[in-house]
C-alpha cells in the first residue's frame, strides 16, 4: 500500500472514532507526538511527588499524613503505568527517563515552584490535580488505545486527590485567621502556574494542531483552561478565599468567568528552566536514581547466582 | 503501678516506635531508588502510621486524660516518647534502612504473634491486624538482605555497614516499657526479653544465608529508651514532625 493511501486510511479510522493499538500502522509523526505527550506525562507524575513529599514528615495531624503519603504512592503509581504505555510504542522506560533526567524532556513545568507552607499541599491538590482532571478526562477520549485506557484509570485517583486537596484547603480557610491567611497566601502564588498548566494559547501552541487532527488531544488548551476556571473559581469563593486577579468578572451572556491577562512569559520563562525549582527536582530525580543503580545491580547479581544454584540443584 | 497505667507505657512504647520507624521510612517518598521501591517503602510506612494512630489512640484511653492520638504525636518532647532508640536512626543508604528494617520486623513478627494471644482484647485486636503487616513487612526486608549481602561486592559492602551502623541499637528493642512487670505478672503481655531468642534466630539464619558476618549478639548495647534517654535524632524528628502543629496550637487541620 502507497504511504498516502495508509495515512488516509489512518485518518479515516481516526475520524469515525476507531481507537489505534499497538501493533496497528501507525504515521511516524502520529508515534513521536504520542511518546513525547505521554513519557511528559509520566515525567510529571514523578517530578510532582517531590514537592509534596517536601510536607509529609511535617504534616499537621496524623489523618493528613497518611493521606499524603497515600497521594504521593498513587502518583508514582500513575508513573508506572504510564511508562509502560509509552513502552507500547517502541521505546523503553529507562530511555525516557534517561532523556528526561539529561534535561531533555519536558515534564509539567507547574513543579517547578516551591511548596513552602502546609497550605500549598492543599493547593496542588485542590489547583493542579483539579486542572490535570480536566485535561485527562478530556485526553481519555483520545485516539490511542493505551494512553486513552491509562487515563480513565487515572482520572479516578486524581479525584480522589482533588477533594482531599480542596477539604486542606476549606478547612485552613474556616480555621484561626493565620489558617486561614496560609490558605489565601497559597492560592496567590499558586493561581497563576495552575492557569498556565494546561499549555500555552492555541495560537502558540506548536503541537496543537498535529494533535488534534490525530485526535490524541480532543479539545484545545483554551477550552480545557476555560472549563478548569470555570469550575474552580466558585470552590474559592465557597471557601472564602479571593482570586488573585482584580480583573475577574463573570460574563453573563457566555456564562464564563474572564480573567485578566495571564503572564505567558513567566510561563516560557520556567518551562525553559529558569523557574525557581527546575535544577532541583532534576538533580533529586539523579539522586535517586543512583542510589537505585546500585540497589538493581546487587539485585541483579544475586538473582544470577540463585539462577546457577538453582540450576546445580536439578542436575 | 496499677495494670491499665503499666498498660499504657507498653502500649506507648509499640505507638512510638511505629511512628517514628513510619517517620523515617516516610522520608524516603520522592527519593526511593527505583519506582517501585519508593512505591513498596511508602507502602510499609503507611502500616506503621496506620499501627501508630491505633496504638496511640487506645494508649490515649488507657491514660484517661482524653489525649487523642495527635495530641500525643504532636504535643509531646523527646523526653516524653517511648520509641526504640532503632526506630531514631538515620536512613543511611537503602542498605543501612533496609538492614534497620529487618532487625526491627523481625522484633514485631514474634511481638505481634505473642500480643495475638493477648487476654486484653483491644491489644489482640491490634496485633492480629499488625502481624499479617509485619510478616509482609519482613519477608520484605529480609529478602533484600539476602539480595544485597549476597549480591555485589559494592552492596555487600554498603550493608555490612549498615548493620555495623545500627547493630548496637538492637538491645534497647527488648527493653521494658515502664512497669512491664506487672503486665507480665497478670499474663497480659509476654516478657520483653523472652522474645529476643527467637529474633536472633531469624537474624542468625537470614545473615548466614546472606553470606554476611553473624553480628556478636553479647556486644555492649545501647539502651536508655525506656526512660526517655534518647540518641540525638529524635528531637531533630519531633522539631520537624511537630512544627506546623505547634504553630498553631488549638487548630484543626
Ligand atoms: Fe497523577
Ligand atoms: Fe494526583
Amino acid at each position: 500500500m502507497e504511504e498516502q493511501e495508509k495515512l488516509a486510511r489512518f485518518q479515516e479510522r481516526i475520524d469515525s472514532g476507531q481507537k489505534i493499538e499497538p501493533k496497528d500502522w501507525m504515521p511516524e509523526r502520529y508515534r513521536k507526538q504520542l511518546t513525547r505527550m505521554i513519557s511528559q506525562h509520566a515525567h510529571s507524575e514523578i517530578v510532582g511527588m517531590l514537592p509534596e513529599g517536601n510536607w509529609i514528615t511535617r504534616a499537621p495531624s496524623l489523618r493528613r499524613k497518611v493521606a499524603l503519603l497515600a497521594k504521593v504512592q498513587d502518583e508514582a503509581g500513575h508513573g508506572l503505568y504510564l511508562y509502560s504505555a509509552v513502552e507500547t510504542l517502541g521505546v523503553t522506560r529507562e530511555d525516557v527517563i534517561n532523556e528526561y533526567l539529561e534535561g531533555r524532556a519536558k515534564y509539567s513545568s507547574i513543579f517547578n515552584y516551591p511548596t513552602l507552607t502546609w497550605a500549598d499541599i492543599g493547593a496542588i491538590g485542590w489547583l493542579v490535580d483539579g486542572a490535570a482532571i480536566i485535561n485527562q478526562t478530556m485526553l481519555a477520549r483520545g485516539s490511542y488505545g493505551p494512553y486513552s485506557r491509562a487515563m480513565v484509570r487515572i482520572c479516578k485517583e486524581e479525584s480522589f486527590h482533588n477533594r482531599q486537596g480542596y477539604e486542606i484547603i476549606y478547612t485552613l480557610a474556616q480555621g484561626t485567621p493565620e489558617q486561614k491567611q496560609m490558605a489565601q497566601d497559597a492560592l496567590n502564588r499558586w493561581w497563576q502556574p495552575a492557569i498556565q498548566m494546561v499549555g500555552p494559547p492555541d495560537d502558540n501552541s506548536p503541537n496543537s494542531a498535529e494533535t488534534m487532527r490525530w485526535q490524541i488531544k480532543v479539545e484545545s488548551n483554551d477550552v480545557i483552561r476555560q472549563r478548569f476556571i470555570d469550575r474552580t473559581v466558585p470552590q474559592a469563593h465557597a471557601a472564602g478565599l479571593t482570586i488573585p486577579d482584580d480583573q475577574l468578572k463573570f460574563n453573563e451572556e457566555t456564562g464564563h468567568w474572564e480573567t485578566g491577562p495571564i503572564d505567558w512569559d513567566e510561563f516560557w520563562r520556567v518551562v525553559k528552566g529558569n523557574g525557581p525549582c527546575n535544577r532541583q527536582r532534576i538533580q533529586d530525580r539523579i539522586n535517586a536514581e543512583r542510589e537505585g543503580q546500585w540497589v538493581l545491580d546487587a539485585a541483579a547479581a544475586y538473582a544470577k547466582k540463585q539462577g546457577k544454584k538453582q540450576l546445580t540443584l536439578t542436575e | 503501678m496499677t495494670s491499665k497505667e503499666a498498660l499504657y507505657h507498653y502500649v506507648l512504647k509499640m505507638g512510638d516506635s511505629s511512628l517514628i520507624m513510619g517517620h523515617r521510612l516516610s522520608e524516603w517518598t520522592a527519593h526511593g531508588p527505583v519506582l517501585e521501591h519508593d512505591i513498596a517503602l511508602t507502602n510499609i510506612a503507611l502500616d506503621y502510621i496506620g499501627q501508630a494512630r491505633m496504638l496511640l489512640t487506645y494508649a490515649g484511653e488507657l491514660e484517661g486524660k482524653g489525649r487523642s492520638e495527635d495530641d500525643l504525636a504532636y504535643w509531646r518532647d523527646a523526653a516524653q516518647y517511648r520509641n526504640s532508640l532503632l526506630c531514631e536512626l538515620p536512613n543511611g543508604d537503602f542498605g543501612q534502612t533496609v538492614v534497620k528494617m529487618f532487625l526491627f520486623d523481625a522484633f514485631q513478627v514474634e511481638l505481634h504473634e505473642a500480643l495475638s494471644q493477648s487476654p486484653d482484647e483491644q491489644l489482640k485486636a491490634i496485633a492480629i491486624k499488625s502481624l499479617k503487616e509485619s510478616k509482609y513487612h519482613l519477608r520484605y526486608s529480609r529478602d533484600w538482605v539476602l539480595r544485597l549481602g549476597d549480591g555485589t561486592e559494592e552492596s555487600k559492602i554498603r550493608i555490612a555497614n549498615g548493620l555495623e551502623a545500627v547493630w548496637m541499637y538492637f538491645g534497647d528493642l527488648f527493653a521494658p516499657s515502664e512497669g512491664e512487670s506487672v503486665l507480665v505478672s497478670d499474663g497480659i503481655v509476654p516478657e520483653t526479653a523472652s522474645l529476643r531468642k527467637r529474633v536472633e534466630e531469624t537474624l542468625r539464619k537470614t545473615f548466614e544465608e546472606a553470606t554476611m558476618a553473624v553480628p556478636d549478639f553479647d556486644a555492649v548495647m545501647q539502651e536508655g529508651s525506656q526512660r526517655g534517654i534518647h540518641t540525638e535524632y529524635l528531637s531533630y524528628i519531633l522539631s520537624e514532625m511537630q512544627s506546623v502543629t505547634r504553630m498553631h496550637p488549638g487548630a484543626t487541620w
